[in-house]
């Protein structure tokens, strides 16, 4: 049953900065009922910003918002919310302590002081059943798994009745899975004749998800287009603002001599279970290392145990020769081998810290920047004005919290100060996990800029897309176990499948040998 | 050991345990909403300087308590428009208002006897003990529970009002929204700064009523520093409770015993050095500590509001 579209929200030439940044520039956006609008941009876009306008989370500098053609003026989010508009911001507003219920009822705006826990329990599982939004009214938050917390997040959105729905990134935290299950109830609620928004980066998902699609790029509108009438191609060069290398050239390997070296490896993960048994590997100057996985059978902790940050058992580390096991990051770092964390916000950075101390942090201890005991300060600008310029790094100035990043940014700030301080070794986890496809082609590129310079690199990744597109090698990782070495270009991606999924690469080709003869 | 003997600790332990509950009643309130409050001491001293002061000269303990009460909501205001409307550093603006606090409390002290002379010594009018007839005659209890000022029986209507009004209502819960999510709270359209501020004020007249049952219903009088680390402990109170109003009464009641068995031990001339009393209950407030911290980490159930000391500002980036 679908309705005639009505013109739900307008918002006219919002504008909004931030100290250093001009993040809405004049926005132009219409969204109608009974229909998904895709907000497609690039991290840093100013998406969330402008959503958080709508929301009455942010005051605008400028504009207009309309609401079915009236003018309105949002002072709080209490304002936005009794006109109907309800937002899942991509980090949950839920109290982590208190069971769903209890979240619930806190959404409701209710006045007295009864809490109506029972009829709200009975309301929950009504909403449940009719848009298969399975969650436990009793449990606490903390006990569910992100795809549950957000299913609270949309429930609280249709207990309220909200009209125009607005979610920021809401696969970023899903399984395949819970992803299509999340189409199909954003599906109901647009045919019911909801407004629904759906704050997005993904290419893919813009096409499976939306019916129409607005990019913004640095701040503007750059373009309106209608889903069905566009391509993945056209969207990401509107999204980027240039084409988009979806394959990237490399050049043929010329690995030297191996770098870096485990022998036997054994350690064991924050629980005291084993999460490396028995790893062996090299990896020879420029080459590429990439190892596969599903998340959790020992990668983070395979590179922990290189940089220094974990205890290994049994086994050797080496790099150039130098026995590195059991050593100090410091020492690991002195040996020349540089790391990018997976948890760039927790270990990569000090996020409260300016740019530039983040980009000096591996330097300082050298000279020029160091003379004697003391820091030269004329030093460390150039440092950091030569690091923000060679990696692209934008930032208002060098004196801004690394926080106020966006994440493609962090991440390039990361590369600069761990390429500059590598010596020919670089461990990268996960690093372009959360990037848009202009920042991850950036990141991309400058690792395969690094081998061809004769780094030796580790590259840890859960997008198999990315292993393959940018190693020499291939390493499967097991319940800590290496299933087995494989050429990207020659392996079929269902023998990397099954490697994944506990099969020794031996096992596979004595199978397949088996099969042939038969 | 007699019946009588008995009985007096048990006495002791409810009129120490009184000023000590209400203090720490009152900073449950503050930080559960996220403010951190460390100028309880301060508030006490003040809260049981004016209100003598006040119950002397009108000679009218009502009076007293009133001034207390008017002091909780000044020193409240103070601290809450530092910390919420500043943002001020908690811990500094509360340390602040203890030093600040005893200084006050003391000068008051000095000059608002008559004439302008010191409080110290003064007899004044105090909240006197209220039999209840029957209940008081129950063996050893009665007289400890049964026979006591009306700021204890008014603790006794408190204590199922905070549980309730905590665990039970709709602003209880938004209460411990509040400290443990602030940012939800307001995106989902409530007001943070408000309740913040009214919840540090509330929690800051509770100490200063505390330090008025100190001054005119437990001690009796002024002394300098007739507080004497009360207000720590209070402090301390708060992290063994796990900010749940219950565990906190067995809490004061388990600190007022120490402090009843320290009074009884010193009046019999004990050998044992007071000061290893003193000491206990903060090894006690280590040891839960220590619990809570292991307990959190398993259970989630425990603990801290995460967002205690934290400032809210609405814009700001994380
Ligand atoms: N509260 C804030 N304070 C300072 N800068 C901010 C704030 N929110 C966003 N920004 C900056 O504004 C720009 C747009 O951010 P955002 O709207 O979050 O982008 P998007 O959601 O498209 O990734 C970014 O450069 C970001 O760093
Ligand atoms: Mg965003």
């Amino acid at each position: 049953m679908k309705t005639s579209k009505e013109l739900a929200v307008q918002m006219r030439g919002i504008s909004k900065h931030f100290p250093g940044i001009l993040a809405n520039d004049g926005i132009d956006l219409d969204v109608y009922s009974h229909e998904i609008l895709a907000l497609l941009g690039e991290n840093g876009a100013g998406k969330t910003t402008l959503m958080n306008i709508l929301a009455g989370l942010y005051k605008p500098d400028g504009g207009q918002i309309f609401l079915k053609g009236r003018e309105v003026e949002f002072h709080s989010p209490k304002d936005a919310i009794e006109h109907g508009i309800g937002m899942v911001h991509q980090h949950f507003m839920l109290v982590e302590s208190l069971t769903v219920t209890e979240n619930i009822i806190l959404s409701l705006q209710r006045s007295g002081m009864n809490l109506h826990a029972n009829q709200v329990k009975q309301r929950i599982l009504e909403l449940s059943s009719q848009y298969h939004l399975l969650v436990d009214p009793d449990a606490s938050i903390w006990q569910l798994s992100v795809g549950e917390q957000q299913r609270v997040e949309i429930m609280r959105l249709l207990y309220r009745g909200a009209e125009t729905l607005i979610l920021d990134e809401p696969t970023a935290v899903l399984t395949p899975e819970e992803a299509t299950d999340l189409a199909k109830i954003l599906r109901k609620m647009a045919d019911e004749g909801k407004a629904v928004i759906l704050i997005t980066h993904k290419l893919n998902e813009v096409t499976a998800f939306s019916d129409r699609v607005t990019v913004l790029r640095a701040g503007h509108v750059v373009s309106n287009l209608l889903t069905k009438e566009t391509t993945k191609k056209e969207l990401a060069r509107l999204m980027v603002g240039r084409d988009i290398l979806f394959h990237l050239e490399k050049k043929k390997c010329k690995a030297g001599n191996p770098v870096l070296q485990l022998e036997h490896v054994h350690a064991t993960n924050d629980k005291g279970l084993p999460a490396l048994v028995d790893v062996n590997l090299q990896i020879c100057a420029g080459e590429i290392l990439g190892v596969a996985g599903v998340a959790g059978n020992g990668q983070r902790e395979l590179a922990e145990a290189i940089a220094g940050l974990r205890h290994i058992d049994q086994g050797k580390i080496s790099a150039n020769g130098q026995d590195i096991t059991n050593s100090s990051p410091f020492k690991v770092i002195s040996a020349g081998i540089s790391h990018v964390p997976g948890d760039r916000i927790g270990v990569g950075l000090a996020s409260n810290l300016p740019v530039s101390d983040n980009l000096v942090m591996k330097a300082y201890r050298n000279p020029p920047i160091v003379q004697g005991q003391l820091v030269k300060k004329k030093s460390i600008v150039q440092f950091v004005d030569r690091l923000i310029n060679a990696f692209n790094i934008k930032t208002p100035s060098s004196d801004t919290p690394a926080r106020l990043l966006s994440g493609g940014n962090q991440q390039r700030l990361i590369l600069a100060r761990e390429i500059t301080a590598s010596q020919g070794m670089l461990i990268a986890v996960y690093p372009s996990r959360g990037l848009d496809v202009g920042a991850t082609e950036s990141v991309r590129s400058t690792l395969l800029e690094q081998r061809e310079k004769g780094s030796a690199i580790l590259l840890i990744s859960e997008d198999l897309e990315e292993i393959n597109q940018l190693s020499d090698r291939v390493i499967v990782m097991y319940e800590g176990k290496i299933m087995g070495t494989v050429d990207p270009e020659t392996t079929p991606l269902e023998t990397i499948g099954l490697m994944m999924a506990g099969q020794p690469l031996s096992a596979i080709e004595k199978h397949g040998k088996v099969e042939q003869s038969a | 050991m007699n019946e009588a003997f008995v009985i007096s600790i048990l006495v002791i332990t409810i009129r120490a345990g009184t000023s000590l509950l209400y203090a720490t009643f009152g900073a449950i309130l503050t930080e559960r909403s996220g403010i951190q409050n460390l100028g309880v001491e301060g508030i006490m001293m003040v809260g049981a300087a004016a209100s003598f002061a006040a119950a002397y000269h009108s000679n009218n303990g009502w009076i007293g308590l009133l001034t207390a009460v008017l002091v909780g909501i000044i020193l409240g205001v103070i601290h809450a428009f530092l910390t919420i409307t500043m943002r001020a550093e908690q811990v500094v603006s509360g340390l602040a208002m203890t030093i600040f606090g005893t200084g006050l409390a003391s000068f008051m002290g000095q000059r608002l006897g008559p004439g302008n002379s010191t409080m110290v010594g003064l007899q004044g009018p105090s909240f006197e003990r209220i039999p209840i007839p029957y209940l008081r005659e129950i063996p050893y209890i009665g007289e400890a529970l049964f026979n006591q000022d009306i700021l204890v029986y008014a603790l006794y209507l408190l204590i199922p009002l905070m549980w309730f009004y905590i665990y039970k209502t709709r602003q209880g819960l938004e209460l411990r929204a509040v400290g443990e999510n602030p940012q939800a709270i307001d995106a989902l359209g409530m007001d943070v700064t408000k309740m913040r501020f009214l919840y540090t004020v509330a929690g800051a007249v509770l100490m200063a009523i505390a330090g008025a049952h100190l001054s005119l219903g437990y001690l009796q009088g002024w002394a300098d520093n007739i507080t004497g680390g009360r207000g720590w402990i209070a402090i301390a109170l708060v992290i063994f409770s796990t900010w749940n109003p219950l565990r906190a009464v067995l809490g004061a009641l388990l600190f007022g015993g120490i402090n009843a068995i320290q009074f009884r031990m010193q009046a019999a001339g004990t050998t044992l050095p007071s000061s290893f009393l003193n000491m206990l209950p903060y090894i006690v407030t280590i040891l839960v500590l220590v619990f809570i911290t292991w307990a959190e980490r398993n259970t989630h159930r425990f603990g801290t509001p995460s967002a205690l000391g934290t400032p809210f500002v609405r814009e700001e980036k994380k």
